[in-house]
């Protein structure tokens, strides 16, 4: 890591997101009292969005906007917000949200904490599905010392909304707490704010909050002192697959893939990389060294997504494996929009025949056909992220592909899936 | 330039496929019966059909807008 002499930059050692004391007093000791002052005027919040802008933070929920122009947005709104903290996580191989919410809950709060009392919000809602006990309590009782210990200027509360894939889509998260429906809903136009009641939602990512927390403590040089250039910082990121120690490590942004899946000990050679989540991206082996940033995985089709790579191990087939996210998120489809209620199940059950060896001739066309039906036409972009991982499929798989064409046995089929499902899947 | 677009809301339209009957230059139906736009700008002289096709559809899932684009 690099350590800055002298100058007025802190000590950029402290620049982590996992390492901090879990309760209150551990927390205020190491870093110091939560920033905002008693008087909040226009000078310390605009001083707030040009160090965000300073530091270069994106989202980590997926979507990686700038969080500078998120917050000066809000600022411009003169109604009432709600800073909604999204630890949702519906994605089931994503582990990172829970992990940061459970060992850093003051980080995540106090980001959320930072983003009111700059953005003009007057209330904190922390979604945490319900079935998560151990995280949301974790939160309670973060919150709970933290009333205890006058370290709130903003009502902090923690709510349980459903537990399925696209709950956590800011729409859908939205919805659910204005009016307790968790369903995605159609925007045209997504600059268009979001609403609960009369108030405007401002959805974030439980991480990136963390990192508003420390950019705001430590300042934007020390955020920049990790990553690259062009994309400074940390990011956590969930390694699943086939290694030895599966789990949420902090890396570098532009560390390269193959560097990020050996934190986690490789178990057998790797065929392939799903970068981004079941909504992402397959790399081949000749993609491995790209650097994790959104450049380099844009210029092959892919993007960091919600901080998820997993490995598939050697021998593996990966169309097997394709068949299976794909069924699975079929399943998963919150009913409303025709292309995605028809069309995935339709595309699941393409890549189920694919997957048996038992292809119709037309099979192939049909596909093409379907993938290009489907994309783009939902309210959300749940379908959009099958469709991408299955094009991705076609092109990494392409051997396993035609051998499933063929109809030639598949000794993987019958095997244990490498990635994870929160349900039993066939395919 | 003014142009005119339609929008259909994915989570209203319950495929009746009243618009692709009306407009099939501009809406074709996909296989489960729902309607693709062609994304193409409306020719203006599409626009009587298409004002119909909106104010038709059962479900109020198409619309059609004016847009100004500085072109």
């Amino acid at each position: 890591m690099t350590r800055h002499a002298g100058g007025t930059l802190p000590d950029t050692d402290r620049y982590g997101l996992l390492g901090h004391p879990a309760d209150l007093a551990g927390h205020l000791r190491e870093l110091g009292p939560l920033p905002i002052p008693r008087v909040v005027d226009h000078a310390w919040r605009q001083a707030l969005v040009d160090a965000l802008e300073a530091s270069g933070l994106s989202g980590r929920g997926g979507a990686a906007f700038p969080a500078a122009r998120k917050l000066a947005a809000a600022q411009r709104d003169d109604r009432a917000g709600v800073i909604v903290v999204n630890g949702m996580e519906g994605e089931p191989a994503s582990d990172k949200d829970k992990v940061l919410l459970t060992r850093a809950p003051h980080l995540v709060l106090d980001g959320a904490q930072l983003l009111a009392a700059s953005g003009g919000a007057d209330r904190i809602v922390v979604c945490i599905p319900v079935g998560r006990d151990a995280v949301a309590g974790a939160v309670v009782s973060a919150i709970a010392e933290r009333l205890a210990g006058g370290h709130v200027h903003t009502l902090e509360e923690v709510v349980r909304p459903p537990d399925h894939f696209v709950a956590g889509e800011e729409s859908a998260l939205a919805q659910w707490i204005d009016d307790g429906r968790s369903l995605p809903s159609f925007r045209p136009d997504k600059s268009v704010r979001l609403r609960i009641g009369r108030r405007s939602a401002l959805v974030h990512n439980a991480e990136t909050l963390a990192h508003v927390a420390l950019i705001a403590r430590l300042g934007p040089g020390a955020f920049r002192a990790h990553g690259i250039p062009e994309e400074p910082g940390t990011s956590l990121v969930t390694v699943t697959g086939a290694v030895a120690r599966p789990g949420v490590v902090e890396i570098e942004r532009g560390t390269p893939l193959v560097d990020i899946v050996a934190r986690a000990t490789p178990t057998t050679a790797i065929a392939a990389l799903l970068v981004g989540g079941y909504g992402g991206t397959w790399i081949g082996p000749r993609h491995f060294d790209t650097p994790y940033a959104s450049i380099p995985l844009r210029t092959i089709g892919a993007s960091a997504g919600v901080g998820i790579i997993v490995a598939l191990g050697a021998p593996a087939c990966g169309v097997v494996e394709t068949a299976r996210m794909a069924r699975y998120a079929s399943l998963q489809s919150s009913g409303q929009c025709g292309p995605c209620v028809f069309g995935l199940p339709a595309l699941a059950e393409d890549l189920s025949r694919l997957a048996k060896g038992s292809p119709d001739p037309p099979l192939m066309t049909r596909l093409s056909r379907r993938l290009e039906q489907i994309n783009g036409r939902g309210a959300c972009r749940h379908p959009d992220g099958v469709v991408g991982m299955v094009r991705s499929a076609l092109e990494v798989f392409g051997t396993d592909m035609s051998a499933h064409l063929r109809g030639e046995p598949c000794a993987h089929r019958g095997r244990p899936t490498q990635l994870q499902f929160p349900v039993p899947i066939e395919v | 330039m003014t142009r005119l677009q339609l929008s259909i809301d994915p989570v209203a339209c319950d495929a009746y496929g009243y618009c692709a009957e009306l407009l099939p230059e501009a809406i074709t139906l996909d296989e489960w019966g729902y309607p693709v736009l062609d994304g193409k700008c409306l020719p203006p002289e599409l626009l009587v059909l298409a004002t119909r096709a909106a104010r038709d559809c059962p479900r109020r899932a198409l619309t059609l807008r004016e847009t100004k684009r500085p072109d």
